[in-house]
């Protein structure tokens, strides 16, 4: 277990690589997603098909076709995509986002007819009943699966490792080649930091879940 | 959803959303043809593009093309596919039935395999694979896809197995049956049953996974469609590409239909219903 002690400093650097990718393709994510949802329940079917299209082709690709477009078929359209951070968070947070719209959209439909009805009914005008009615309840369902969804991107962060971008994998393949006879303790470095971000990720999904459960 | 939020809207409202709906569409067609226009001045639709599909170069024929892709790429794709689906279906349903045991130290080999292998990226199991135990490319696809989807498909049947009201368990005990008997004729049936659509979107996550492969030097259909491009030239990246792309969506949107249509066909009948989850690839 030497190995991880002694090459520490390459492995922080791998890990914090791979955090940033995860927050700044994270945001982007987020943003984007909420822009596709907002467009997907939308009154105007333009946009509501662009959205639909978008998630759907997004959801049905495999991340790892994502990166290989940006970085070998891009450039044949004359779209250099520098390689390394940006290219990473450009495909992340593109493959993210269909992901997040998804998560967010079964959050609003979640919320029963019921309350809608109900708040049209004592006479709250549309922008009372979503910001005081709709919005809170889908909120609470929504955070669960949204963390779910960053803790997967955290984990989807390591393709960027077959596309020139060093981060916490990378750097892993990196010193199992310098260390060959010491691979396996190499490679559960990795692992460990890894499940540094997704464990407590995902108890705090499951605490959420718990608090925010009540009966419809 | 969106129809209860307002009232029924009248012709003021109407015109409005009709005049939205055409000015969207005017701003989504634009945004096509200005791509459109963008990629054909970069020469993207000449014919010298595509004929890799119909006509290619270098004394080759079109079958020999479609053949490396369609054959031995989606191939490739869904042999790993194939064998790991059912390793990661039947030792998921172990897993599965070894973490309902009731002493807690009976449980807690399989709630440690759960959680390690669902926490961690399918890419770093195939390169434990692949360099740790040195196994060759396709073995560490496969045994990457198995770890990983087993965990997650475990955790599956366990929601399923929660989400049986309590009733049934009691009413096979009532009539006599052991637990063993309760869970694998009463329980377990139930619960793949109503999981049967997550299931299935699960195993097109792990078919997308697949597509890890090409990472770790599996010769599949990424793989394919990088080295017919090197081969033809790189001019031909975006012909292959799309091509290649169109297979995987085909193949994806498929299975999530298939998926939706079960859930339909299931519902009808079966009392609990559960939604299918959002499933991403990684996602716990």
């Amino acid at each position: 277990m030497d190995v991880i002690v002694d090459n520490f400093p390459a492995y922080l650097a791998g890990f914090s690589m791979t955090l940033r990718l995860t927050v700044v393709s994270g945001v982007i994510a987020l943003i984007w997603g909420l822009v596709l949802a907002a467009l997907r329940v939308s009154p105007i079917t333009p946009l509501r098909a662009f959205s639909t299209v978008y998630v759907e082709l997004l959801r049905n690709t495999p991340l790892t076709l994502v990166f290989f477009f940006l970085v070998f078929v891009a450039p044949q359209f004359g779209l250099l995509a520098p390689l390394g951070f940006w290219t990473a968070v450009i495909a992340l947070s593109a493959y993210t986002s269909a992901f997040v719209c998804e998560a967010v959209r079964s959050g609003i439909n979640s919320v029963g007819l019921g309350q809608a009805e109900a708040a049209r009914a004592i006479g709250l005008t549309f922008g009372q009943t979503l910001s005081m009615v709709i919005l809170p309840q889908a909120v609470r369902t929504v955070i669960p699966p949204l963390i779910n969804v960053f803790i997967a991107l955290a984990k989807n962060t390591s393709v960027a490792s077959g596309f020139a971008t060093v981060e916490l994998m990378a750097a892993g393949r990196r010193l199992g080649t310098q260390n060959p006879a010491e691979i396996i303790p190499v490679l559960i470095g990795v692992a460990c930091f890894y499940l540094l971000i997704t464990i407590p990720a995902g108890i705090s999904a499951g605490v959420i879940e718990r608090k925010v459960a009540f009966a419809r | 959803m969106s129809s209860v939020l307002y009232d029924a809207p009248g012709p003021l409202t109407r015109r409005r959303e009709r005049i939205g709906s055409i000015l969207g569409g005017l701003v989504v067609l634009a945004l096509v043809g200005l791509a459109l226009w963008y990629a054909a001045g970069r020469g993207v639709f000449e014919a010298d593009r595509w004929d890799v599909l119909y006509d290619p170069p270098k004394n080759q024929t079109a079958e020999d093309v479609w053949t490396s892709m369609v054959v031995r790429g989606l191939g490739a794709t869904l042999r790993a596919a194939a064998l790991a689906a059912p390793l990661a279906l039947v030792l998921g349903l172990i897993l599965a039935l070894w973490r309902t045991a009731q002493r807690r130290w009976i449980r807690l080999p399989a709630v440690v395999v759960i959680e390690l292998f669902r926490g961690l990226p399918v890419l770093l199991m195939m390169f434990f694979a692949l360099l740790g135990f040195g196994w060759d490319a396709f073995n560490a696809v496969v045994f990457g896809l198995t770890v990983y989807n087993m965990a997650i498909i475990s955790e599956i049947l366990r929601a399923g197995l929660a989400s049986l009201p309590k009733g049934q368990a009691e009413a096979a005990y009532a009539v006599g049956l052991t637990r063993t008997q309760t869970l694998l004729s009463i329980l377990l049936p139930q619960a793949v049953r109503t999981m049967l659509p997550s299931l299935i979107s699960q195993l097109v996550v792990l078919l997308k996974d697949s597509s890890l492969g090409f990472i770790v030097g599996y010769a599949e259909l990424l793989k394919s469609i990088q080295n017919n491009a090197q081969f033809f030239g790189n001019e031909y990246f975006i012909a292959l590409f799309v091509i290649g792309a169109s297979i995987y969506l085909i193949v994806n949107i498929a299975l999530s239909r298939l998926a939706v249509w079960i859930q339909r066909r299931t519902t009808r009948t079966a009392a609990p219903v559960v939604p299918v989850a959002v499933t991403m690839p990684g996602s716990i």
